[in-house]
């Protein structure tokens, strides 16, 4: 396929990661194709069993037996494909030049290690600090995600901290070794709301402040409207829509879009209005149906949803996985009823 | 301990006191803390803290709060599932704290809840039709009626008949949650406290479970407590908001009030926190410090004063008081209606 393009920090192509299950095969992720420049920031979004986690997983190239990423997988970052490369290659590159962090701060911190130790771990195993300037370093590093007197809090073990702060713990840990791509995966969902408003403003700050791109994953289209500016929605192993966050909020283009937006109740919406609601359940990734993998939930579905599966087709600015699209933007139906 | 004096403000909505379902004052639950060998008190967890709530017949009335504020323990203390540990409580006129054996059994039925997973937490083994009738049997309803009315509360909730014959697992999230409605439903309640029974769901299913309990409500005269962590679902579902923090109500008003003009601080963070699905909405926001005390150890005079941005030195020495700003909108704020002003930086 295509070659590394400049400017480009990250792009994966085709995409899939399939697990061997007793069961048959489990199709979670099934050749997706996104990009990511860099400093920039792109959402995945998704409800449970999209695939989103395993697309952030896959990334990392951590995806463990019987999990395996597809041969014909491309995951380009800065001119290297991490499909290819070896375990060795890859760790110098994980948690280094990608970070990560995961919804649940408490089991991803050593409870036997102060936070101090992990944050100094970090940066000694990835900058070859000595253990001074590594203390430095992880001081440093707390009071940047506003940890409250990091001094005295750089000898706690994680058990006392609050939800919140372990999650700025962990993301001063990832940010420890400058890295040029943070992977979030549900970085506030564990969390209260107004602490997720808090991680959520240090998120955006630091990303102002040292540039580095961002990839979000995450089933809160509310946090996706505050975050970022690009947005993929997954649906059954496959993106079904992508494009601006603006423009996909504001006109979706794909019906399974549509109906995501239009089930959530926003603020000061009341009961005498129904909710948008999706009919049915998510069907098994052991056994996608032949076509569009959402038409037996669609509203649209028509002969050719049933028979072939759609490729994201383009509706600049956006692209959209569905038959509706092909001769370009379809009216949504939420336009019909504002009017 | 004080006593918490009691806020002479007008509960309801102005509504006929002859109206009131569940009736609660100066209601508290307190948990002992205990610690080491001997287990000995060494201090205590101020769950609830002296509540007074009316719910009105036929009125969806919806606790919101943080974890830990108490609102759990409140829907299930308004219950009698747990003893409270001081304040009085009604059911439909009755004295619920003097009601012993027998009596309150019977009222029981009237009462029910609906847990954020109800079916996971109940016996793998039991098909759904004796999960669902369980309550029935307990109350001595014979078999075969009891078969019937399991049948018909199933139809209603949105499952076949076929799915009485199965086991819990086989279920997606969504249909378990059908099921827990059901097993609260079949005993033909009047009011059911429903503690986050769509939090553990996926947007696309957590609408089907709301339509399904705004339907429910109107068909069968049901009144509800509806406990959530999510403002806009819990003003989605309610007629009136009970916004609590460590263990008190801070502010009471209807859904349409409580958005229209918060007047307690911490409300107006919550509404500024919640993250809404409309890109380039909020710029800014009112960002608190820190995160919520203990409630072992709550801060002494207004609780909220420790992360308010706007508290005053009176803040630490009088408790304010839920008072009545008009329109039976209850804040207990000394600095009530004060605007926050937004947050520039996280980053100090």
């Amino acid at each position: 396929m295509s070659e590394y393009r400049k400017a480009e920090l990250l792009r994966v192509e085709n995409l899939s990661t399939w697990f061997d299950t007793p069961k048959g095969v489990l199709r979670a992720v099934d050749g997706i194709d996104f990009s990511i420049p860099q400093g920039g920031t792109l959402a995945v979004v998704g409800e449970s069993g999209s695939g989103k986690s395993v697309t952030a997983l896959s990334v990392m190239r951590l995806v463990e037996r019987p999990g395996r990423i597809h041969p014909s997988s491309h995951i380009w970052f800065e001119g290297r494909d991490l499909a290819q490369l070896g375990e060795k290659e890859l760790a110098r590159i994980r948690g280094n030049e990608i970070s990560m962090i995961f919804q649940e701060p408490m089991t991803s911190l050593n409870p036997v290690f102060t936070v101090g130790n992990q944050i100094e771990e970090a940066v000694r195993l990835h900058q070859g600090l000595n253990r001074r300037d590594a203390r430095e370093r992880a001081i440093e590093m707390m009071r940047l995600v506003g940890i409250p007197s990091a001094e005295r809090r750089v000898k706690d073990y994680p058990h006392p901290l609050s939800g919140g702060m372990r999650q700025r713990a962990l993301i001063a840990m990832a940010l420890s070794s400058d890295p040029k791509l943070l992977i979030a995966d549900e970085p506030t969902t564990a969390l209260d709301v107004t602490v997720q408003a808090q991680i959520l403003e240090l998120m955006k700050e630091l990303r102002e402040r040292l540039g580095m791109a961002i990839l979000l994953i995450t089933h809160d289209l509310g946090v996706v409207a505050e975050m970022v500016d690009e947005v993929a929605v997954m649906y059954g192993g496959r993106i079904v829509e992508r494009g601006p966050v603006s423009e996909i909020f504001a006109s979706p283009q794909h019906p399974y879009t549509e109906a995501l937006l239009d089930s959530i109740p926003l603020l000061g919406m009341r009961y005498a209005q129904p909710l948008k609601a999706i009919r049915g359940v998510v069907p098994s990734p052991l056994d996608w149906p032949a076509g569009c993998r959402f038409a037996p939930r669609c509203d649209y579905t028509f002969d050719k949803c049933i028979a072939n599966d759609p490729p994201l087709l383009p509706v600049p600015p956006q692209e959209s996985a569905c038959w509706l699209c092909e001769n370009g933007r379809r009216v949504p139906r939420t336009a019909e009823v504002v009017a | 301990m004080t006593e918490v004096a009691h806020s002479q403000f007008d509960l309801g909505t102005g509504g006929d006191p002859a109206d009131v379902l569940v009736k609660a004052r100066g209601l508290k639950k307190h948990f002992p803390v205990r610690k080491g060998l001997l287990k000995r008190q060494v201090g205590t967890l101020q769950a609830v803290d002296g509540v007074d709530l009316d719910v009105f017949r036929g009125e969806t009335v919806g606790l919101v709060g943080e974890s830990g504020c108490g609102k759990s323990t409140l829907g299930r203390t308004l219950l009698r599932l747990l003893e409270p540990t001081a304040g009085e409580l009604e059911f439909d006129g009755v004295d619920l704290l003097r009601l012993g054996g027998r009596d309150l059994k019977t009222m029981r039925q009237h009462m029910q809840i609906v847990f954020q997973d109800s079916v996971g937490s109940l016996d793998p083994r039991m098909k759904v039709k004796d999960l669902v009738g369980e309550g029935l049997q307990i109350h001595g309803v014979d078999r075969k009626q009891r078969e019937a009315l399991v049948l018909e509360t199933l139809e209603r909730v949105g499952l076949s008949a076929e799915s009485a014959e199965r086991y819990p697992h086989m279920f997606s999230g969504g249909q378990r949650q059908r099921i827990g409605l059901a097993r609260a439903l079949v005993l033909r309640p009047k009011f059911i406290v429903a503690d986050e029974p769509v939090s553990a769901l996926d947007v696309s299913i957590q609408s089907q479970v709301l339509n399904l309990l705004v339907e429910l409500k109107q068909e069968f005269n049901l009144t509800y407590l509806f406990v959530a962590h999510d403002l806009a679902v819990v003003g989605y579902i309610s007629d009136r908001i009970a916004v609590m923090y460590l263990g008190k109500v801070v502010e009471l008003a209807t859904s349409d009030d409580l958005f229209a003009r918060p007047l307690h601080p911490y409300t107006q963070a919550l509404l500024s926190a919640n993250p809404e699905p409309i890109p380039g909405r909020k710029h800014q926001r009112i960002v608190l410090r820190g995160d919520v005390p203990s409630p072992i150890d709550p801060p002494s005079g207004c609780r909220f004063r420790t992360r308010c941005p706007i508290a005053q030195p009176i803040c630490a020495e009088v408790e304010p008081l839920l008072e009545d700003h008009g329109q039976s909108h209850g804040a207990a704020c000394h600095f009530a209606g004060t605007k926050i002003p937004e947050t520039p930086s996280v980053i100090g």
